[in-house]
């Protein structure tokens, strides 16, 4: 469906993506994870067929985009990252403009209108303006706008950015259920637990490149160990009790708070822990999960 | 509030029939202009009270107060000698139909497009569809002609309802007053589609070109009374060419063919220049 060769996006001197390969199959649920400015969103426009590359091959449904832009997008769904909604214009006239672009019927966007305005419970604010909307009703109003013309591919730019836990679980539920109709979905996300949920297979971008690929299991057994010990000494003590424990599982990681032992058993690394006669204030095994892989991949500080 | 049980209804009532079952993708690009200019009178549906009662109450103003107001006053001095011999009213009317087209698309080109690219990004989500950034500026287009035809339509019934015009010229009057409009629109959706942000760049506009602009076109006093080294102001403003013109045709004021044929050209000129700058950089922007 979507095929990626070298792709980059160069703004003035500033390279936003820099020559990424990817593909993405039919019915498959791809994710791109990566800290903000990593290139999510440009990668998004690029495949969105808007935003032209500056470099590399792209094909999408087999089509260039620089060629074939208006055919692409008559079958993708796209839902930006930050809401484009007509303020001026009521809650059911966004959805029916929106359908009319594609060029569906008066007739078939009537029904569609009420379908999708259900799915984004609002069907009691139909008639209030875009703008009258709080920010959870809008993001849901921009997705459901995204699947008035029944699309191949949805793209979804960190969709649940702002909704509630209910919204986010039956988003998620109804993008499953789309999944299992065939449709193709594309999603960046900065929630680890969204990508582990939807996500058949992802890249996790920084600074414009890919860092890792592979579905969730496959990253965290890559790219962290089965499991994962936190134990805290108080953060005066953690730095040098580091030190002594240093030796424990595949690694350690020492944060502010606390420290962090990569291991295959992390009960067994506690009984070593507590044998040296080291008594930490809490101690957690816990299963590695996405979070691990992407602190890892893309470091803990914040670059903005 | 809806409950979970009607989501999950409204997911399998529904049959997913697929955009490649659903889009037919050569209608939706013959008809795009039609898809943005039907949104946007969409938007300008929710001021129509406002519109209306502008375009109606501002000819009946202006009329009252400059039209027969001065009026009465060069008539009676004479002045009408000057004005080829017709009252001040006609002589007025045509610079203010064309005026009143210049204004209207002088709206539609700006804050519009601001909207559109920048405060509320609908541009954008228009481009995530089969529509284009041509298909934009040619909706816009479109539109702004819907409305202006409207306003323009009140204005002109107000003029013949003060004898101002005639009705046999009403009909060429009106496109003459349009093709100002378009003319004017073009270049001032091209200039807009460069603004990233407002800086009270519009309202430079209105004080220092639209209002110049009216003053110096012959608009209120023949060009060539004015002395030869402002005259110039007159040749580059649209507004006087399509003034000018409809004085030819409201009451076949004297004026040699070629100039008539150059009103038309010039305007024309302003059409493809600006559409051909406005073409490129509304795609140039959406592509970024
Ligand atoms: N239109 C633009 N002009 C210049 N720089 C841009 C533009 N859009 C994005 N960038 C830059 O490209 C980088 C990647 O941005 P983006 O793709 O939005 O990242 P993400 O979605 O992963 O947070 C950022 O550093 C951002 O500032
Ligand atoms: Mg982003």
């Amino acid at each position: 469906m979507i095929f990626a060769r070298g792709l980059t996006k160069v703004y003035g001197d500033f390279i936003a993506v820099d020559g990424i390969d990817f593909e993405v199959r039919k019915g498959e649920a791809f994710g791109l994870l990566g800290p903000n400015g990593a290139g999510k969103s440009t990668t998004m426009k690029m495949i969105a067929s808007v935003s032209k590359r500056t470099g590399g091959d792209l094909t999408i449904l087999g089509l260039d985009p620089n060629k074939r832009g208006p055919e692409i997008r008559a079958h993708l769904g796209v839902v930006p990252q930050q809401d484009n909604l007509d303020r001026e214009l009521k809650v059911h006239e966004n959805l029916f403009v929106y359908g009319r672009f594609f060029g569906l019927s008066r007739k078939f966007l009537k029904n569609k209108v009420e379908e999708l305005l259900e799915f984004a419970q609002l069907t009691e604010k139909r008639n209030n303006k875009a703008e009258e909307l709080s920010g959870g009703m809008k993001r849901r109003l921009t997705i459901a706008r995204g699947l008035v013309n029944e699309p191949e591919i949805l793209m979804l730019d960190e969709p649940t950015t702002g909704l509630d836990p209910q919204a986010r679980h039956i988003l998620w539920d109804r993008l499953f259920r789309l999944k299992e109709q065939g449709v193709t979905l594309v999603i960046t996300t900065h929630y680890m637990d969204e990508a582990e949920q939807l996500c058949d297979r992802l890249i996790v971008m920084d600074k414009g490149k890919i860092m890792a690929e592979g579905s969730p299991a496959d990253l965290i057994k890559r790219y962290a160990s089965k499991e994962v010990l936190e134990v805290r000494f108080g953060s005066s003590r953690n730095i040098e009790i580091a030190e002594q424990i240093a030796h424990l599982g595949h690694r350690t990681e020492v944060l502010p708070d606390r420290i962090l032992i990569y291991s295959d058993n992390g009960d067994a690394d506690l009984q070593e822990i507590l044998k040296l006669g080291l008594e930490p204030v809490t101690s957690l095994v816990r299963r590695s999960s996405l979070e691990d892989v992407f602190l890892r991949l893309t470091g803990r500080t914040l670059v903005e | 509030m809806t409950s979970t049980a009607s989501i999950e209804k409204s997911v399998h009532s529904s049959k997913w029939q697929g955009s490649l079952n659903l889009v037919n993708v050569s209608r939706a690009r013959n008809l795009a202009w039609l898809h943005v200019a039907e949104a946007r009178i969409r938007n300008m549906l929710k001021w129509w009270t406002s519109i209306a009662a502008f375009s109606l109450g501002n000819p009946v103003l202006y009329l009252f107060s400059v039209g027969i107001g001065i009026g009465a006053l060069v008539d009676k001095n004479g002045g009408s000698a000057q004005l080829g011999g017709v009252s001040y009213l006609t002589f007025l009317a045509p610079a203010l139909l064309a005026s009143a087209a210049i204004q209207s698309f002088q709206e539609e080109m700006s804050f519009p497009i601001m909207e559109g690219f920048e405060w509320d990004k609908s541009f954008f989500a228009m481009n995530s569809t089969p529509i284009q950034g041509v298909d934009i500026v040619n909706g816009l287009l479109a539109s702004s002609t819907v409305k202006t035809v409207v306003t323009v339509g009140i204005y002109e019934s107000v003029l013949l309802g003060f004898g101002a015009i005639n009705v046999g010229v009403a009909l060429p009057m009106f496109l003459s007053a349009l093709l100002s409009g378009v003319a004017f629109g073009s270049v001032m959706m091209a200039i807009t589609s460069f603004i990233k942000q407002d800086d009270g760049f519009f309202a430079i506009v209105g004080r220092f070109i639209i209002a110049p602009m009216i003053m110096f076109s012959g608009t209120y006093y023949p060009l060539e009374s004015m002395p030869f080294y402002l005259q110039w102001a007159g040749w580059i403003s649209p507004l006087w060419h399509a003034t000018d013109l409809g004085r030819v045709i409201s009451y076949g004021s004297p004026q040699q063919s070629w100039v008539v044929i150059s009103h038309w050209v010039y305007l024309s000129i302003w059409i493809v220049v600006g559409l051909g700058l406005g073409y490129r950089q509304v795609s140039k922007r959406l592509a970024a």
